[in-house]
């Protein structure tokens, strides 16, 4: 064992551990959160599009637009992150000035993630009872309230749920995106891993992306239960 | 005054429509309790719909205190909506919020003052009896407690009209009798017009005043609840009225004169009024069906006399039992039931 510790192999992995990995970790983190923020903004409000804007439900929109919204949407989500990547290279340059390093790689993260929020929010949306919606219009609730009011805080034990999600996906694509220009674990992964043979260095990124997610997901889970009236126990 | 003028509803379906009201014509007197019934399917949740206007009817007007709801524009109508709150079979209470603020939300939608909607949720709450489930979360009440937050819920814009959806047929008897007697009660106190919309005759019969009995989409019967109650006219009215194995009974070939007797909230359950009538009256009768029930000391339903003799005889026990109040009674003749 102490042979092991002493090897170079070892040595060098934990050298690396210890000036790369935090800032890799801090990048990772930063990166995900980030970009899911971003993603809940453009992708709540067209989910609740989606739902609200049905027929018989509480806008009127007319048919083409959620049509054309699900079109974007279903392409977006169907084309593989890394490919998207590189498409939206374009776009990146545009808004980060660059297509390299940490903070681009949050454009495309945006992109692939903003479709998949929508897609969860409207599911989410879904679940609420469409007789509470009714209860609110036969009191005289206009639309926008009925939206603000009923059913986002109806179903917020859902989207938190749905957030956690976002959040560990997000977290597995911001890996992924190590691969072109990308910081944060997944590139430390790629880089001494994949290109340098250095399986241990891997190995740790890897666990690190485990706990990350476990903990996130363990929060999150924990935060939508506990939002949730519905499983309050009687007293 | 809740005036509903030929008001017909059709929805499409695949490969056609279906009428779910046909040309129906109302007036719903200020102050009334209202009851509007009939069996599944027969257009009572549509028809109540439409008169908040949360189904645009196909054609037909409903007129509110001269207002013609079809006419307004969609904010009017939501104004117009404070006036004319409803109550739900399913409670419909907004789960992630507690009591008091779901009283609080419609004076919300209608931008009161924070704390002035507080305090007047809170004296609605304790005006249904639930004063010290304020800050407690729907799933943590029980149904009829659920309904009484939901009737809260429904008074806090001061409405004039109270429109409820089969608010009862979700609860157990006795829950239901508590939630009806409320429901008389806050229209004792404040004056509202209520519509009642139910399946079940006994509702109607306790707390209305009027009914329209609906069939298929049409009013086959309308007026005063204990002139419909002990004379129906039409099939479906005799089929809500009459409970089960009643039209049996008469059909029956029998020696004797039948008589219907209809308890109708009589004080009849302190008194052997069969035994009284044979002691008073020398009269004997037997009784073929009987269906009542007691609510407190009152008693409702219908019951069907044997009486053997002669026209006086029969002529002597209907006059007899018209005596008590609350009672009605008519000979039946075999040919109509």
């Amino acid at each position: 064992m102490g042979e092991f510790f002493a090897s170079e192999t070892v040595q060098t992995a934990l050298d690396i551990l210890k000036t790369e990995f935090p800032l890799a970790i801090w990048e990772t983190i930063y990166v995900t959160v980030l970009s899911t923020f971003f993603a809940i903004v453009i992708g709540l409000p067209l989910g609740v599009l989606l739902v609200a804007g049905e027929k018989g439900r509480v806008l009127r929109i007319p048919k083409w637009i959620l049509h054309i919204l699900n079109i974007i949407i279903n392409l977006l989500r169907s084309i593989p992150f890394l490919i998207l990547m590189i498409v939206v290279f374009p776009l990146t340059r545009l808004i980060m000035g660059t297509v390299v390093g940490t903070p681009a790689s949050i454009v495309p993260l945006v992109i692939a993630a903003f479709p998949f929020v929508a897609r969860l929010v409207e599911s989410s949306l879904r679940e609420v009872n469409p007789n509470i919606i009714e209860t609110a219009q036969s009191m005289g609730a206009s639309p926008m309230q009925i939206i603000v009011k009923v059913m986002i805080p109806e179903s917020i034990p859902s989207l938190i749920s749905n957030v956690t999600l976002t959040i560990t996906t997000v977290l597995g694509y911001s890996a992924m995106s190590g691969i072109i220009g990308g910081g944060g674990l997944g590139k430390i992964a790629i880089n001494y891993g994949y290109y340098r043979y250095q399986y241990l260095v891997m190995g740790c990124a890897v666990i690190c992306l485990i706990i990350l997610v476990q903990i996130f997901q363990s929060v999150g889970t924990r935060i939508s239960v506990k939002s949730d009236k519905r499983l309050k126990h009687r007293k | 005054m809740i005036e509903i003028q030929n008001l017909s509803k059709t929805f499409p379906v695949s490969g056609g429509t279906v009428e779910a009201l046909k040309d129906i014509s109302l007036t719903i007197p200020d102050g009334e309790i209202y009851g509007i019934i009939g069996m599944s399917g027969a257009g009572k949740s549509t028809l109540v719909r439409c008169i908040n206007m949360l189904e645009r009817p196909t054609s037909g007007k409903v007129i509110i205190d001269g207002k013609d709801l079809g006419s307004l524009t969609q904010a009017q109508l939501r104004e117009e909506r404070r006036n004319i709150t409803m109550i739900f079979q399913g409670f419909n209470l907004l789960m992630q919020r507690n009591c008091l603020k779901n009283v609080c939300f419609p004076l919300e939608l209608a931008g009161c003052k924070k704390k002035e909607a507080v305090e007047r949720a809170t004296e609605l709450l304790e005006l249904v009896g639930l004063g010290d489930k304020l800050k407690s979360y729907p799933a943590q009440l029980s149904g009829g407690q659920q309904q009484r937050v939901a009737i809260a819920r429904a008074l806090a814009t001061h409405p004039k009209i109270l429109l409820c959806d089969e608010a009862t047929s979700a609860l157990d008897p006795q829950t239901t009798q508590s939630i009806l007697s409320l429901i008389k009660d806050l229209h004792d106190k404040l004056g509202l017009t209520v519509i009642v919309i139910t399946h079940q005759m006994s509702v109607v019969e306790q707390i209305c005043t009027r009914v329209a009995i609906l069939n298929h989409g049409s009013v086959v019967e309308e007026g005063v609840v204990s002139e419909v109650f002990a004379s129906p006219e039409s099939e479906e009215a005799k089929q809500l009225v009459y409970p089960e194995g009643y039209q049996q009974a008469i059909e029956t070939e029998r020696e004797e004169h039948l008589i219907r007797v209809v308890f109708n909230g009589a004080s009849a359950t302190q008194t052997p009024l069969i035994a009284k009538m044979a002691m008073e009256e020398n009269i004997i009768a037997s009784i073929l069906f009987a269906s009542t029930r007691s609510i407190g000391d009152k008693a409702y339903g219908n019951m069907l006399l044997g009486i053997s003799g002669g026209k006086e005889q029969i002529e002597k026990a209907i006059a007899y039992l018209r005596r008590i109040p609350d009672i009605h009674a008519e000979e039946v003749t075999r040919d109509h039931g």
